[in-house]
């Protein structure tokens, strides 16, 4: 979960900021080390840690410093132009500015960029893009102009897209945002026109972003409040063409809409973004923390005196200005996911107080792994590697788990299937869930009393297995009698093979009622999927039979409804068994593959599942829509093609049944007013299309008249 | 844009007549239609399936049917004994053959199209030679005992099969002996029904024989050895057609029950060489009979009693998606059935055999848009004018001043003088037409009612001029030496001075009348033209073709006006140039001459050329008022296309002064309410 930490203001003296703020606050070559450059005349840079000034330069009278100060990662320089065009470039042991090395370049400069391994950059304000050391060589060459006379440079971002550098800036003219990527491999200039939808009105108040592969994720603060996102493609289509590309709501009011001062977004990582501004029209200043992906609110910050407007994000520190000093909040975050939000993750605390996420577990299995934030992304991806490596080098978690399951107890290698499964999928997750299957099945052949039954309904509920994956699976659950497996493996199979069904359609009928009672308990203990789907399948029933009042007098053959279904005696089988069934009801199947399985039920349980599918049948049509109430409850298909099954597989046996006599004998009626329903409906179908036409006529007007038509 | 004070017309009782036959010419894409009443109508498919041409129909002419040979020549051949080949340049009936066979019901063209069999009445199958200009009786075949009800040529051209009463049987075509006779079964769902109708079949490559038949069944017969190899029950009712792909790989048939079935050639298993007949698709876009299906290379098609005229594209055979792989559905003819006088109010309608002549009521009430006013004066039926002899109507027409009625059947000019004594209505034939007014394909008369204007079969245009009572001959345009083409659209400038005519294909020509010579021609296009109208004031001559474009042409400057060429510069609105019917009708607001009023069957549209037009982005039809927006933003978003859809189907429209529209409506559900009831289907239960 992400968090803010206490903060703590870096200058004692207040900094020489205007009502605009600050105009930067820029990393140094090294950690800890910033240089933050005040809308005046100053420069200084600060050591975050100690709390103190390193060094300050300043400006002559006069002058006035137009862009914030970078530093050369290349060299240990620092970079400032003043006047537009001035540049000036000087070190650590520089104590005057007015002494040190000058250019006087030929156009405005709009901002100078400079991250980790690659030459600063330096972008005019007509869009024309340098590398510093060109410009360098010949300071007064001819700058051109890339953007149109009335587009305003708005915001701008330096990038690394796969070790080569890309530059992203956002321009404005007449309300209408345009972006601008430029990639330096390729040296291409694409533009694209960021289309705003509905939200025409609004304007754009901050700007953040985020790389992967192949999108640059631009995220907009808009002054209604809301989080836009944008994809721009890394790779234009077509260069030479204005592309658009159309933005999408991605939070909504975080800020309040009418903010009077400044709102500020930054990204802090994939998930996480922090927020700048009133939370509500009255209310002061916050620095918010959301995550995207669940759209929750993590954490939040009251700034009680005031902020300019301004976030910048380097590293775990988020600096702004609160009143008139400059604050750092240190910020720390974890990847979330659902299992963390719920409390499942079992983090692993060996990292203990390191503030870096843990990147490793989902990104670079889904392929992020390129990814990086916006802030100090060479330090960033590099911290990453480092973590990767340190996971590479030992054996793949699969392996481990396979020998795991090789020789130690079920109760470990519950243990370490968990961690396993914690970890997010690989592309061949579906692979390893498959060998870990079949490498439990093994043992279990081997070893009579070895049935690690949590792990493999851990294993079921991945979602990935099916019947032909592990074909042994549901032969061992048939084995030992565990209907609750049987009934996951039903549900979560799509391809069970008609003789398994029915093989388990005979254990769901024979399986005694204290049987069922136990698994139930020990179903309560183990899993809380089956639990919660146990509890809906009995929510079912209970529904059902206090639908229906009229206790059936047709079915002879009853037996004892459990306590909790209350006194309503109509269902012939207990809801656990119910439950079972509608597995079974709810599974594929081919008629000419499942006939010949079904001669095999003994009388006895094929009257009984007659009973139980006569007593769905006469709920179903207790409702004018025809079917079961609950969630996903068999339909009325399912259910009559049993009864034909059913009835077609064992009549002789059924018709010499004295206790199935009634019910074939309801069934016979059913069927029988039905067949006069439609031949009825049929008789008055001729009266109805008469009504309809009848209705028609009423609506149609006239054959002739005069009208008002209004064209607009 | 204003307030219109609408007559809203529903009584024009007109009933298209059902679809006989259908025949796919996959050389030129054109589909022949013919319906019941002889009637012959071409579609062509590329040209947005508009209907260019069309043969009057005749009492006595049942087309039974109907066939392309010899790449791109017409034959049809019907119950009066008589095969018929079609003039598809001059539009008429190029000659009239006797078969001497009696009623004729099957005909099928060889496949190299050089010879033509028909099936008779009294059982036999005649062998026709096609020569340039004629076709040749050749000899005939082993008579059989009944009627030959289908015929189908091996693609070979050495066997044909020819479907008759409860049997069918394979001729070979060298000796024109019988090799096989094939019985069908009589059981219709298990009960002997007298006879078996053989409704359709088709001779395979491989030797296979289709059979389609009144009990519902379609069946695969082996020609070498005369056996029965698949029987497919597919209805309850009769199937009455069939139509093969060329490559023989998918077939379709017509059902009585107005279903469509789709069969497949499809492996038995994936990557076999071994293939089956698979029924596929059904399809249920008609309610009555399906009398007659054709398969093109990406559609299938089917007519029937229900009059509809449907093509449905197989999704599969359709490359790009657009607007080509919807489905049609074409009711109307593409053409005007209706003239209105606009000084008396007077509407004309065209039936196949007569004219109704009506009167719009009036109203004195006012009110606001959606009111339905209180009728001070009702609709009055004047005049109900048959026609003498069994030829149907091709062309009608009311003079602007409502004095003058002329029609034409493919052999005689009629042209009547009506005289108003305040509710009595006297009508006189002007006699004594001269000879060369024989027939017209479009009749037109001046504004100012003096002049008559009429397009010959022949392409020549003549113009009359009116008397009191009688009339005299004026002038004759001859068609451009060396073409044949006829026009069948006219147009003439309300000042009297230009006359704009266009045929199917070549380009619009413009004369002018004053000094009786040609004065331009607009440039062909591709698509044909399907109405012409010249503006008054400005002689803009305004042109809509198929493909939904509309053009606006300066006649005196004998060129595209800026509006025009704008227009095609930005493009029409996709939405626009995805209508799927015609504009048939093009007229004028009398006060503004900005407003041009167009339509089709599904809408009426007034362009108001002074406005921006629209691009793609902006909405093209917006049919709700604006109500609470304000001016600014209606006037942004204001464009120069005016479109309702309030009535529909839209037969026919125009402005009868400034305020009063009329609009001819004809609902669908009273022509199924003419039709005979369809085949019963149980509704409740299987």
């Amino acid at each position: 979960m992400a968090a803010l930490e206490e903060e703590f203001t870096l200058s004692a003296v207040s900094l020489g900021a205007g009502p605009d703020g600050l105009l930067g606050v820029e990393q140094s070559d090294k950690t800890d080390q910033f240089l933050v450059t005040d809308s005046g005349r100053t420069v200084i840079l600060y050591k975050v840690s100690d709390q103190k000034p390193l060094g300050s330069w300043s400006v002559k009278q006069g002058q006035i410093i137009t862009c914030p100060a970078v530093c050369n990662f290349q060299t240990g320089e620092y970079i400032v132009v003043h006047d537009n065009k001035v540049l000036r470039i000087w070190n650590n042991e520089d104590v005057n500015l007015d002494k040190v090395f000058k250019a006087t370049l030929s156009a405005d400069v709009y901002r100078i960029h400079s991250i980790q391994g690659t030459e600063p950059l330096v972008l005019f304000k007509e869009g024309a893009v340098r590398g510093l050391e060109a410009l360098l060589a010949e300071p007064q060459q001819k700058i051109e102009t890339v953007i149109s006379d009335e587009e305003v440079i708005k915001w701008t971002k330096f990038f690394m897209v796969f070790r080569h550098p890309a530059l992203l800036f956002i321009t404005e003219k007449c309300g209408n945002y345009f972006a601008y990527v430029q990639t330096f491999n390729s040296n291409v200039l694409s533009k694209y026109t960021l289309l705003l939808g509905q939200e025409e009105n609004s304007v754009i108040q901050s700007f953040t972003v985020s790389v992967d592969r192949k999108f640059i994720s631009l995220m907009s603060l808009n002054s209604d409040g809301c989080i836009y996102e944008t994809l721009i493609p890394i790779r234009p289509n077509d260069p030479e063409k204005n592309q658009r590309v159309v933005r999408s709501l991605l939070l909504k009011a975080v800020v309040s809409g009418n903010a009077r001062n400044g709102v500020a977004l930054t990204m802090l990582d994939r998930d996480h973004v922090a927020v700048l501004g009133p939370p509500l029209p009255a209310s002061k200043e916050c620095l918010s923390i959301w995550n995207t992906k669940f759209q929750t609110l993590q954490t939040s910050k009251e700034l009680s005196q005031g902020t300019s407007g301004q976030l910048w994000y380097y590293g775990e520190n988020l600096f702004m200005l609160h009143g008139k000093f400059l604050t750092v909040i240190p910020y720390k975050c974890e990847v979330s996911s659902l299992a963390g939000a719920l409390g499942k993750l079992k983090h692993s605390q060996d990292l203990g107080s390191h503030p870096m996420p843990h990147f490793v577990n989902w990104e670079t299995s889904q392929g992020y792994g390129l990814g990086f934030q916006d802030s100090e992304p060479s330090k960033r991806v590099l911290r990453r590697r480092k973590i990767e490596v340190s996971v590479q080098p030992e054996v793949p978690a699969s392996e481990q788990l396979l020998s795991t399951i090789k020789k130690d107890s079920e109760k470990h290698i519950e243990v370490e299937l968990r961690k396993f499964l914690a970890i997010k999928q690989t592309p061949d997750f579906q692979t390893v869930i498959g060998n870990i299957v079949t490498g439990l099945l093994g043992r279990c052949k081997a070893e009579p009393s070895f049935y690690p039954r949590n792990s493999l309904m851990q294993l079921i509920q991945t979602h990935v297995l099916s019947y032909s994956l592990c074909p042994g699976l549901m032969e061992v659950a048939v084995e030992k009698t565990d209907v609750q497996m049987l009934q996951l493996c039903l549900q979560q199979f799509p391809d069970v093979p008609e003789s398994v069904i029915c093989t388990c359609l005979k254990i769901f009928l024979s399986i005694g009622d204290d049987s069922l009672q136990e698994t139930d308990i020990s179903m309560e203990s183990v899993s809380d999927y089956s639990d919660t789907t146990q509890d809906e399948e009995m929510e079912k029933q209970t529904a059902v039979l206090q639908n229906g009042l009229s206790a059936e007098e047709d079915n002879g053959h009853q037996e004892k409804p459990q306590a909790a279904a209350g006194e309503t005696t109509s269902c012939p089988v207990i809801p656990k068994r119910a439950a079972l069934l509608n597995a079974i009801l709810h599974s594929a199947y081919s008629e000419t593959f499942l006939l010949p399985h079904l001669k095999d039920i003994s009388a006895q349980h094929t009257t009984l599942f007659l009973q139980y599918l006569y007593f769905l049948y006469l709920k179903c049509s207790e409702n004018a829509t025809m079917t079961l109430p609950g969630i996903h409850p068999p339909t009325l298909n399912q259910i009559m093609d049993w009864i034909c099954l059913l009835l077609d597989a064992n009549f002789t046996v059924v018709v010499m049944i004295p206790e199935a006599k009634r019910l074939l004998l309801s069934l016979y009626k059913f069927v029988k007013s039905q067949i006069c329903i439609c031949s009825e409906l049929n008789k008055i179908e001729v009266s109805f299309r008469e009504l309809q036409k009848l209705n028609q006529e009423k609506n149609n007007r006239e054959l002739y008249s005069i009208e008002v038509l209004e064209l607009f | 844009m204003g307030e219109f004070t609408v007559h809203r017309v529903r009584f024009f009782n007109y009933v298209p007549s059902g679809i006989r036959c259908v025949a796919y010419n996959n050389q030129s894409n054109r589909l022949a239609v013919s319906r019941t009443d002889g009637t012959v109508e071409i579609y062509n498919l590329s040209a947005n399936y508009f209907q260019e041409k069309f043969f009057p129909g005749h009492e006595s002419r049942a087309t039974e049917a109907l066939c392309w040979a010899k790449g791109q020549r017409l034959f049809s051949a019907g119950l009066n004994g008589e095969i018929i080949e079609y003039d598809l340049q001059a539009l008429n009936i190029k000659y009239a053959m006797d078969a001497f066979g009696g009623p004729i019901w099957s005909m099928a063209a060889s496949p190299h199209g050089s010879q033509l069999l028909v099936g008779c009445e009294d059982g036999s199958v005649k062998l026709f030679q096609i020569t340039p200009d004629k076709i040749q009786f050749e000899r005939n075949f082993d008579r059989q005992k009944s009627r030959i009800l289908s015929l189908s040529w091996h693609p070979s051209g050495t066997h044909i099969a020819a479907g008759s009463i409860d049997y069918i049987s394979v001729f070979d075509v060298k000796s024109g002996s019988a090799i096989h006779k094939m019985l069908v079964d009589r059981q219709f769902m298990g009960v002997s029904k007298r006879k078996c109708i053989i409704w359709g079949v088709a001779f395979l490559s491989d030797g296979t024989v289709i059979s389609v038949d009144s009990a519902g069944k379609v069946q695969f017969w082996d020609s070498a050895t005369g056996t029965l190899v698949k029987n497919h029950l597919i209805a309850n009712a009769d199937v009455q057609s069939i139509a093969v792909s060329d490559q023989e790989d998918s077939f379709v048939v017509g059902t009585a029950e107005g279903t469509v079935f789709h069969f497949q050639l499809v492996s038995v298993t994936s990557n076999s060489s071994e293939k089956q007949w698979v029924r596929t698709k059904p399809f249920q876009h008609h309610t009555h009979d399906v009398r007659a299906v054709a398969h093109s290379p990406t559609a299938l098609i089917s007519g029937g009693t229900d009059t509809h005229l449907v093509i449905r594209p197989l999704m599969e055979k359709v490359e790009v998606k657009n607007y080509d792989a919807a489905l049609r559905k074409i009711t109307f003819p593409h053409r005007r059935l209706i003239s209105c006088s606009k000084k008396k109010q007077l509407l004309l309608f065209q039936f196949a055999h007569h004219l109704e002549l009506w009167r719009l009521g009036s109203t004195v009430a006012t009110g606001k848009n959606g009111d339905t006013l209180p009728l001070s004066k009702d609709a009055d039926h004047l005049l109900h004018l048959k026609t003498k002899g069994p030829e149907n109507i091709i062309c009608s027409c009311i003079s602007p001043c409502g004095s003058w009625i002329a029609y034409s059947t493919a052999s005689r000019f009629f042209l009547y003088r009506l005289n108003y004594e305040h509710d009595n209505i006297s009508l006189q034939r002007v006699s004594k037409m001269p000879a060369f007014l024989r027939s017209a394909l479009q009749i037109l008369f001046s504004e100012d009612s003096t002049k008559l204007f009429v397009a010959s079969n022949q392409g020549s245009l003549h113009i009359i001029r009116l008397l009191e009572g009688s009339f005299k001959h004026l002038h004759t345009f001859q068609p451009q030496s060396g073409t044949v083409e006829s026009m069948c659209l006219l147009a003439v400038s309300p000042d009297g001075n230009w006359l704009a005519a266009s045929g199917t294909s070549a380009g619009v020509h413009v004369y002018n009348i004053k000094h009786l010579k040609l004065h331009c021609t607009v440039p062909a296009y591709n698509f044909p033209v399907t109405a012409l109208a010249i503006a008054p004031n400005t002689n803009n001559l305004v042109i809509a073709h198929s493909d939904q474009q509309v053009f606006e042409y300066s006649i005196p400057g004998k060129q595209y006006t800026e509006w025009s060429r704008t227009i095609q510069k930005q493009g029409f609105h996709h939405l626009w140039l995805q209508r799927d019917t015609p504009i048939t009708h093009i007229s004028f607001h009398p006060k503004k001459p900005m407003h041009i009023l167009l339509h089709d069957a599904y809408m009426f549209c007034i362009i108001d050329k002074s406005l921006p037009l629209p691009n793609d982005k902006t909405l093209l039809y917006n049919p709700l008022p604006p109500t609470n927006e304000s001016d600014v933003i209606r006037r942004r978003t204001a464009h120069a296309f005016k479109i309702s859809k309030i009535y529909k189907p839209l037969l026919f429209m125009d402005l009868l002064d400034e305020r009063t529209l009329v609009a001819v409506e004809r609902p669908l559900d009273d022509i199924i309410a003419q039709l005979p009831p369809p085949i019963k289907k149980k509704k409740f239960g299987t």
